[in-house]
């Protein structure tokens, strides 16, 4: 097991590597002089040289890499080009308004999408399946930036019931701010409880077809006792995969749903930053995203094993 | 998790990117469904039995028309300034009413059908010919460009596809054409491992030996012996595809990097709508209505294709998997 675990982590180098090669090279190629950015068009030729050297903007593109990889493994992200933040404290403040809205939204849909995939399942083709399903598609279908709107166009702009952006006073306690989060959330969550779903109905006729299944009913099991114990437990496992990877995905930010509603997650500071041109902040987020994206597909691997004890992390890769 | 991206653009993106594993079938599947006619002709006649497939179909039609003659059958031109009708509710004069400068966002919506569906089928041909290439060569060949390719794709698919598509897109520059060209590469690891998948189980049946015996070349073996097989699956993604790749799209269009303005598109459309909410709640309603019409006749046009190819699928997996 403890073999396993380190040949998954050791396995994840050469993709981090790449990744980062990556974020770093989209980043060089963009157009547009940073230091230009950040002076204006006022500055002379010595002060945007000096500001380049400044930035270390002179030395050779491949020295360049290595120096913000070793600054990357010590966790020196830089400073912000825009305003000289640390670009560690930015991320650590956009990171936990995408935390708390992903949980929220992701606890939201697992409960709602869950239980209707499995009823969609049971009942196949009968009318409940039916509607589950035509419903599916549609949240599957609508765009995320066009309900957020109409959400605010209802509750902001008709019954005045909620704030249309932004997350409230930071001061304020906590319950004071929750409305903010609503229409976020809401948004978030229902073409995710889509996905979750549909794919639940999917698993679920799968293995509701399967032998076992006819031997527990017709050895009695009462109905729920199959399609909870029986059916979902083995249905789990793609589904568990599928939580996963959507749950990695939203940690790396609703970059719609917090346009539509200029929430300040990590998301909004990546598509902020790349207006601005502002690299440094660009690169530690990104790097952050596909951090926490391939950790999460670590965990999912192992969970296997809890789930289904034939699966053996050991031979399984 | 083979088939299409899990997960998309993000949750949110759920939207793009959704789940429904598009199974590589086993040689013994393929078999079953060519048993059951696997001629053009036999899948249009499945697919328009279907009911679903039948009105994605007959809703797609209507698109097409409308995107190819909007032209004709749009009541102004898209660009058409009328200063003193801003941002007017619908009437007789402008049904689906004006946006900030007055402009018929009725024209606007039945212009901009024709980027989307460009934008849709462009990139799915653009990553189906990429995917193809290189997961045949990956699948048939193995070696040393299986195992940089399928790493290069793995990389890719760590990347949310949204912000994939936004770091291709500040390089290459916001626009059109480059949000196609972004969205195309996020598509393009999906299909490459799809071929990749149906080349490995293809490699190694006696036809392919049998070929290679008589020596035809690892090329013609590849293009005329292997890809055959994998041609429904490739189908079938493209199909998938082609709605989420409208969607992002949209995204993109949405956020600023995509369609610009003055080009009518769905996107820029509810970008600009977004400014006037409080105004003209009428301005956001209808491109977003556009765009989600496109995407389900869309999405049962690919149910329905996918059980037509593979009319086996039915019974065993339930319809829309």
């Amino acid at each position: 097991m403890l073999t396993y675990l380190l040949r998954r982590w050791l396995a994840l180098l050469p993709t981090l590597l790449l990744a980062s090669v990556l974020i770093f090279a989209i980043i060089q190629l963009s157009p547009g002089d940073p230091v230009r950015m950040k002076l204006g068009t006022e500055a002379t030729a010595e002060e945007v040289a000096l500001e380049r050297e400044r930035l270390g903007l002179e030395k050779p593109v491949p020295l360049r890499y290595l120096i913000w990889l070793s600054d990357l493994t010590r966790l020196d992200l830089g400073r912000s080009q825009v305003n000289n933040r640390l670009v560690t404290t930015l991320v650590a403040e956009h990171f936990p308004n995408t935390l708390r809205l992903s949980i929220i939204a992701f606890c939201l849909a697992v409960m709602i999408g869950l239980p209707l995939g499995c009823l969609a399942a049971v009942r196949q083709d009968a009318r409940p399946d039916t509607v589950i399903t035509s419903l599916n598609s549609l949240g599957l279908a609508v765009p995320a930036f066009w309900l957020g709107l109409l959400l605010i166009l209802v509750f902001s702009v008709t019954l005045h019931w909620l704030p249309p952006s932004g997350v409230g006073d930071p001061n304020n306690p906590w319950y004071l701010n929750l409305p903010y989060l609503v229409m976020p959330v809401a948004t978030i969550a229902v073409s995710n409880l889509s996905v979750f779903s549909r794919f639940v109905r999917s698993a679920m006729i799968d293995v509701l077809g399967a032998d076992y299944i006819r031997t527990a009913r017709a050895k009695g099991v009462p109905e729920p006792g199959v399609v909870g114990r029986h059916a979902l437990r083995n249905a789990l496992i793609p589904v568990v995969t599928v939580l996963g990877i959507q749950f990695s995905r939203l940690l790396g930010g609703a970059v719609v749903t917090e346009a539509v509603f200029a929430y300040p997650g990590l998301g909004r500071l990546v598509v902020t930053s790349i207006l601005n041109r502002d690299y440094p902040v660009v690169q530690g987020a990104l790097m952050l995203v596909v951090v926490i994206f391939l950790v999460t597909s670590i965990i999912i691997d192992l969970s296997y094993a809890y789930l289904d004890p034939r699966i053996h992390p050991h031979g399984a890769t | 998790m083979e088939g299409r991206r899990p997960g998309g653009t993000e949750a949110e993106g759920g939207t793009f990117g959704v789940s429904a594993a598009v199974s590589v079938p086993t040689p013994l599947e393929r078999r079953d469904w060519q048993a059951g006619g696997s001629g053009v002709g036999a899948v249009a006649a499945r697919l328009l039995r279907d009911r679903r497939g039948a009105l994605g179909t007959a809703v797609l039609v209507v698109l097409i028309v409308v995107a190819v003659f909007s032209p004709q059958l749009s009541p102004y031109d898209p660009n058409e300034i009328h200063l003193r009708d801003q941002l007017a509710g619908p009437s007789a004069a402008y049904w689906f009413g004006t946006d900030e400068v007055g402009r018929d966002i009725l024209s606007r919506v039945m212009y901009s059908a024709r980027p989307a569906l460009e934008a849709g089928l462009l990139t799915i041909v653009l990553a189906a010919i990429v995917g193809a290439l290189t997961g045949l060569v990956a699948g048939y060949r193995a070696g040393w460009f299986d195992l940089l390719i399928m790493r290069l794709w793995d990389t890719l698919l760590a990347f949310p596809a949204i912000f994939l598509a936004i770091g291709i897109v500040t390089v290459l520059g916001p626009g059109w054409l480059n949000a196609v060209l972004a969205i195309a590469v996020l598509n393009m690891p999906v299909f490459s491992r799809l071929v990749r998948a149906s080349a490995l189980a293809t490699r190694n049946r006696d036809f392919v030996t049998a070929s290679r015996a008589i020596g035809c070349s690892d090329w013609r073996i590849m293009l005329s012996h292997v890809f055959p097989s994998c041609l429904a699956p490739l189908v079938v993604q493209m199909a998938i595809a082609a709605p989420e790749a409208i969607l992002v799209e949209a995204s993109l269009s949405f956020l600023g990097l995509g369609s610009q303005p003055p080009d009518p598109s769905w996107g820029n459309m509810l970008g600009g709508a977004q400014g006037y909410l409080f105004r003209s709640p009428s301005y956001a309603l209808f491109p977003g209505l556009a765009i989600t019409l496109v995407v389900v006749a869309m999405n049962s046009f690919a149910d329905g294709l996918q059980d037509a190819i593979d009319p086996h699928r039915v019974r065993g997996r339930g319809k829309a998997a």
